[in-house]
């Protein structure tokens, strides 16, 4: 239903002006002593020049590091709970990459699978997502071996590719309808520029359905053992990661007060799967690691028919011991079962 | 370089090691770690200046240790964070074969004496960059110092990179993992991030060898390793201990004297 | 009119000296001011730092730290090792920006009762004048959505 419209350069700071005057708040990719984050910005100027992705991912949009579900207070005979309500406000995502536009869909379908929570999806609801081609790539990325690219509109609500004076927009969906109708004076006719041709090339690496279609025969094969000796454990690569979606339930109590507070976890980590009594059943690294890339790409597929993995090699370029996700993938997809 | 492949192909052909541990190319320009296990592996062995990974980190990891005697090339920090490792008798005498690494120059030592001898000859310097940053720190008033911390571990989000990476941080049960009783909080809000940091330093005061590696493992940027270094660099002041010159130590904080400056006691 | 500020201070002392002498300043009918908490622990060798910063965490103004006079411990150099790890510490803690006008170390023998009270009336009156430590407070609770 893609309706292609032409966003020239200068319209923008009107279009951030509507948005804000609509009540909604812009997070953009900004710069901060080099490093490219999430922040919230009034007018495009603040937006980050020429960015590859952010360091961390848009997931803490919708699923924040640490958020609060429910707090309490006891008295002598008396608990009294109060349901956190999660503060969701009007948020439009603006200059994210399509890869982590399309991670959004990985995230829902952990978070509406037999339950519908209501932390996330208060937040999903509120957001708008203006994605942004991407006219460059680098050594981590591999998108287009995950069945996305540079260009993909899934997860967008509006796709912007940069062409020569401005930016083709394709509005993808309602959302995205909706802030066309604030600004419609803005979105001009397109005149069919071709976004292929200016969006990054991005070689395919490996054959994804095969490597799917071969995992379940190599659960005890040596390439993990080889892969993950050096992996340090840490939970780098899985908190960068748009699509990860482990968490962790704190309480936070003392005999007064308490909190339960919601906290991102890593299968990386030791602890993920140690249990009271002492046995742990992934209890070398290689199990953890096999376990990181099992989950993406084979009980993903098998649960939510897509992939838990989107390309965008946050979490290659986050790692301290640089484990490099496409790599490890291509030499998996290459070993014969 | 080529001495070094050549003495790790015979390491390996001899069978004296099941591994060597050096670097390769990784990413684009990164360099990483890698495991030659067979003769054949040693071509992919690079030395050069973005080598700065403490390797030092792997030898006492399970995985690593069940390989067998392992060779490891060793820059200065590594040289530093393997003689503090035997000084907390993490490692023995002789447990790994130590290429020693000096601007260019190999050099095989075989114990912790010859170790030690040759780290008594380099003197350990901080990297100028830490300098200027630990003089701005120093130079700051009390309240920014506090706002700069609070600010850098906005970002920190407990991925624990900065522990793992760490050669001196091998505890087989991390304070930090620990729940009977929970000192920290494990969430990553703001109390939690600064309690974890505070630990972290305090468990690393007197043992840290500066190599730097927690603050460059940090995929957000903290310079965490600000706070070590100025722990060590506190040990050595008050104490004249300095952690990686020597293999059998009585550590700053589990010993005394009777004579310790008490200024700061009322 | 609004209540005057008053500090809570948490003190961390060591059975047979600080406490003892805490003792002492209470059956001496020495009068002193009712803001300080009173921790009993083994010795000062035991008061880890941990302590300190979860006092800080739950509400903490101001903290005092005391034990034996050197040459005076119970288990012969368990202050000895504590010394050491405050001084440690304390630098860690500058480093970090907390305000270590509000942690003071000393050392109160058993048979310094008037000490104790004059111990505890100091800390209270600097930190009452200090003001609430709203700069920890405010971190509490912080960074959560």
């Amino acid at each position: 239903m893609a309706n292609t419209y032409q966003l020239s350069r200068e319209s923008l700071t009107s279009l951030f002006g509507a948005l804000r005057k609509d009540g909604r708040r812009i997070l953009a990719p900004v710069e901060s002593d080099g490093r490219i984050g999430l922040g919230e910005v009034e007018a495009p100027a603040q937006v980050a020049g020429d960015y590859l992705q952010t360091i961390m991912s848009a997931k803490e949009v919708a699923f924040p590091k640490v958020e609060r579900l429910l707090s309490y207070t006891i008295t002598p005979g008396q608990v009294d709970l109060k349901d956190a309500e999660p503060k969701a406000a009007p948020t439009v995502l603006f200059g994210v990459r399509p890869c982590e536009a399309k991670a959004f869909g990985a995230l829902d379908a952990v978070f509406n699978w037999d339950y519908r929570d209501k932390f996330f999806n208060a937040r999903l609801e509120k957001l708008a997502v203006i994605g942004l081609s991407c006219t460059k790539a680098d050594e981590a990325c591999f998108c287009t071996s995950v069945g996305g690219g540079p260009a993909d509109t899934a997860g967008s609500d509006i796709l912007l590719t940069p062409v020569a004076d401005g930016y083709l927009a394709e509005v993808l969906t309602e959302k995205g309808t909706a802030i066309l109708n604030l600004a419609s004076d803005l979105f001009k006719p397109g005149n069919g520029v071709d976004k292929v041709a200016v969006a990054a090339k991005v070689e395919a690496a490996f054959d994804q359905p095969a490597l799917t279609a071969k995992l379940p025969g190599m659960f005890d094969s040596e390439v993990w053992v080889d892969q993950s000796l050096r992996c340090i454990g840490c939970g780098a690569c899985a908190f960068v990661c748009p699509t990860c979606v482990c968490f962790d339930i704190q309480e936070e109590a003392d005999p007064k007060q308490g909190e339960r507070l919601r906290c991102w976890d890593s299968c990386g980590f030791h602890m993920f799967t140690l249990h009271a009594s002492g046995h742990n059943p992934r209890e070398v690294q290689s199990a953890r690691w096999r376990q990181r890339i099992y989950h993406k790409f084979s009980y993903y597929p098998q649960r939510y028919d897509q992939l838990g993995c989107v390309g965008c090699g946050k979490c290659t370029r986050a790692c301290p011991v640089d484990m490099n996700l496409k790599e490890h993938l291509t030499e998996a997809a290459g070993v014969t079962a | 370089m080529e001495a070094l492949k050549q003495r790790a192909i015979e390491l390996l052909e001899k069978g004296e090691v099941k591994a060597v541990l050096g670097y390769a190319k990784g990413t684009g320009q990164a360099r990483r770690a890698f495991f030659a296990r067979q003769p054949g592996q040693v071509d992919k062995l690079v030395l050069d200046e973005a080598c700065t990974q403490n390797l030092a980190a792997y030898a006492t990891k399970h995985e690593v240790k069940k390989l067998g005697r392992v060779a490891i090339v060793a820059p200065p920090a590594t040289q530093r964070a393997l003689i503090q490792l035997m000084a907390e008798r993490q490692l023995r005498d002789g447990d790994l074969a130590i290429l020693a690494v000096d601007e260019g120059a190999i050099k095989e030592l075989g114990s912790a004496a010859a170790l030690e001898e040759h780290l008594a000859l380099k003197a350990q310097g901080l990297d100028a960059k830490d300098k200027t940053l630990l003089a701005k720190l120093d130079a700051m008033s009390r309240e920014d110092r506090w706002a700069y911390w609070q600010n850098e571990f906005s970002r920190c989000m407990k991925c624990y990179a900065c522990r793992n990476s760490c050669p001196m941080c091998y505890c087989e049960h991390c304070t930090m993992d620990c729940n009977r009783p929970q000192w920290v909080p494990v969430a990553s809000h703001s109390i939690g991030n600064l309690e974890y940091h505070m630990v972290r330093t305090m468990h690393l005061a007197g043992r840290c060898v500066e190599c730097g590696d927690c603050g460059r493992a940090c995929p957000v940027g903290i310079p965490v390793h600000l706070l070590t270094i100025s722990a060590e660099e506190t040990v050595h002041e008050l104490f004249g201990q300095r952690a990686g010159a020597k293999a059998k130590l009585d550590y700053a904080l589990s010993t005394f004297k009777t004579d310790d400056k008490e200024s700061f006691i009322r | 009119m609004a209540e005057p500020f008053e500090p809570k201070i948490t003190a961390f002392v060591c059975n047979w000296c600080t406490y003892a002498g805490a003792d002492l300043t209470g059956t001496s009918r020495i009068k002193y001011q009712s803001n300080v908490r009173v921790l009993r622990v083994p010795c000062t060798g035991r008061i880890d730092y941990m302590m300190v910063l979860k006092a800080l965490h739950k509400g903490a103004d101001g903290i005092i730290v005391s034990g034996c006079h050197p040459n005076d411990c119970h288990y012969t150099s368990g202050n000895y090792h504590a010394r050491r790890r405050w001084m440690v510490f304390k630098k860690m803690m500058e480093v970090m920006g907390v305000d270590m006008r509000r942690i003071t170390f000393s050392w109160v023998s058993a048979a310094e009762g008037a000490r104790w009270a004059q111990l505890v009336n100091e800390v209270t009156d600097q930190v009452r004048a200090l003001g609430p430590y709203s700069e920890f407070r405010q971190i509490v609770g912080a960074g959560i959505e």
